[in-house]
């Protein structure tokens, strides 16, 4: 009962401390917008897609960009608190180090899916059809996706010391995950090289964004998509549980 | 259960150095104990060992009867902790502090209101409870960090150098709350401090640390006793005459020059002021001036160690630098 409302009163803290930053959201709507409104109407990638224009073929797409750099950048809230003292608070409470790997983890999911709602609203300004059952059921799995993402930004924070190296291993991880995740362009088809399409295949994110395709573009998406959602959505799961579990092994041997 | 703390050759070693070594302190129920040393004299790092943030290297300690490395958790739960640094969430308000406190510490949810609106009356923040703790001076946030370390209701409350980097006034209004507190709660206090005044005016007893060992300890007056007395200081214009006087007729032995000075120190020094300016009137010897010196906890550590306990202001400063630095940042 102490842990979960230790768990709780973490959770809080970072949802509360995310809201409260007003040039981060304001900023969160000007990377994807750019995304959607110059690259999407700009590129003209002739699709192997018949049915699906190149903006809504991205827009699930940006969804898991957002999801992914927002997620990863958590980790520094990580640095944030051990440089401005209240790691040591947390460090000392009598709560287990598991339950306040999850208590931050899960509240810096909470506020890369909050990022992720913003894009679904710019979507639908967009103009990109959208209706609120694609929303109910994009919620869990965004929640779902950002679990093992938060949990990779958070595992390489608590080993870092200071908040210089953090941004460098943001791009070599942000951008690889990104570009070999199929957001931008297929990365299937026999115009791709062996070795891009089987980097595609290891990457997480690739089936995070095919989760997503399935979700907002439903039928459209069925005959292109690389799984079903269930198979999708295990494997996202299994990444999770890995990430979660590597990250509470990090945290707990951190001092 | 007699002592609230015991610790058994407790030892912690970084590499090669002994930060801490073979450590044996008991601190009683109820009284405020102080740890005095120079910087880098091992008194932060006993206080994270007691408080489980480090592990020793060997040896053993309780706190509230918990072994501080198999029951980690009973001890952190029996204590409250004031850090060296400041570690409030400055993005949060002040009484938002407390409440994440006082559920990280498993406080009952009814009791919580209650025990926040005490501890804020105690430490007069009542009025900026609900401003973001960014907004606060340096002393404020001291203040609610000794008010969030009383939240739980500790057994023993530890206060790393809890006046660092303060005004005089403000350090007053410190060492007047830890005061109140403990008595009010009836808490038992450990306390590090490199600040002579501080450890003399808070703690029961003084423990003298230096390169982690405990040099002497006991209560600040019997520590001053230990000394041989009083130090007279005189200035007169013929010092020789002056010290055989003083030697030979007055039969103080001990005394010697300093500089342009002679110092004599002896055991009621009180007393012996008038009679050594008589002696010396007698003489024919002016005296220029003469100051009496009754010891403190400076003279003491200087007779443990030979050397003077001396604040690092350097280090103090690059601290307060590095502050304005992260502040700026944000």
């Amino acid at each position: 009962m102490t842990e979960l409302r230790g768990f709780y009163t973490l959770w809080l803290r970072e949802v509360k401390r995310y809201l409260r930053d007003r040039v981060r959201i304001v900023s969160s709507f000007v990377t994807p917008l750019l995304w959607l409104v110059i690259f999407g109407t700009g590129v003209r990638l002739s699709l192997p897609y018949p049915g699906l224009n190149y903006q809504q073929y991205i827009f699930p797409g940006i969804i898991g960009q957002t999801l992914l750099f927002t997620s990863m950048f958590m980790g520094i809230s990580v640095l944030w608190d051990r440089e401005f003292g209240f790691m040591k608070e947390i460090l000392v409470a009598p709560i287990s180090r598991t339950w306040v790997f999850l208590g931050k983890m899960i509240g810096d999911s909470t506020d890369a899916v909050i990022q992720g709602i913003i894009v679904f609203v710019l979507g639908l300004l967009l103009g990109i059809k959208l209706n609120i059952f694609t929303f109910l059921e994009l919620l869990p799995i965004m929640l779902l996706v950002t679990f093992g993402l938060v949990s990779i930004g958070l595992t390489l924070a608590s080993f870092m010391g200071s908040l210089e190296g953090f941004g460098t291993i943001q791009s070599f991880i942000n951008l690889p995950l990104f570009f070999l995740s199929g957001a931008l362009f297929p990365l299937k088809g026999a115009s791709i090289p062996n070795w891009l399409q089987i980097a595609s295949r290891l990457n997480p994110l690739t089936y995070a964004v095919d989760a997503l395709r399935n979700v907002i573009l439903g039928g459209a998406w069925t005959p292109f998509q690389i799984q079903p959602l269930w198979m999708d959505l295990g494997i996202v799961g299994l990444f999770d549980l890995i990430m979660i579990i590597i990250g509470t092994w990090a945290f707990t041997r951190m001092k | 259960m007699t002592h609230i703390i015991e610790t058994h050759q407790l030892t912690k070693a970084f590499n090669s150095l002994k930060a801490v070594d073979k450590l044996d302190i008991t601190v009683e129920s109820g009284e405020i104990f102080g740890l005095l040393g120079p910087n880098g004299a091992g008194k932060t790092t006993t206080i994270s060992m007691l408080c489980t943030i480090l592990k020793p290297t060997s040896g053993t300690a309780t706190v509230n009867g918990f072994d501080i490395v198999k029951e980690a958790m009973q001890v952190r739960k029996s204590i409250g902790i004031v850090f060296q640094d400041p570690s409030v969430d400055d993005r949060m308000t002040g009484r938002e502090n407390l409440l994440m406190h006082a559920n990280l510490y498993g406080v009952p949810t009814s009791e919580q209101n209650n025990r926040i609106n005490n501890v804020l009356k105690l430490v007069e923040l009542e009025e900026r409870a609900d401003d973001l703790t960014r907004t606060y001076s340096g002393g404020m946030r001291r203040r609610l960090e000794l008010a969030r370390g009383l939240i739980h209701y500790p057994k023993v409350l530890f206060l790393d150098e809890p006046t660092i980097g303060l005004d005089p006034q403000t350090r007053d209004h410190v060492w007047k709350y830890i005061r109140e507190l403990k008595e009010a709660h009836d808490i038992t206090v450990v306390l590090t401090t490199h600040y002579m005044d501080e450890a003399d005016r808070l703690s029961d007893r003084i423990a003298i640390m230096d390169y982690g060992k405990i040099i002497a300890l006991d209560t600040s007056s019997k520590l001053k006793e230990t000394l041989e007395g009083d130090v007279i200081t005189v200035k007169a214009d013929n010092l020789e005459a002056l010290l055989s006087v003083i030697t030979e007729k007055m039969g103080l032995q001990k005394a010697h020059m300093v500089d342009d000075a002679l110092e004599i120190t002896v055991q009621n020094g009180k007393s012996l002021l008038p009679r050594i300016v008589d002696m010396a009137t007698q003489n024919k010897i002016y005296v220029e001036s003469i100051r009496l010196r009754e010891p403190n906890l400076e003279d003491v550590f200087l007779h443990y160690t030979g050397r003077t306990i001396r604040p690092d202001t350097t280090k103090e400063l690059h601290g307060l630098a590095e502050a304005r630095r992260r502040a700026a940042a944000r």
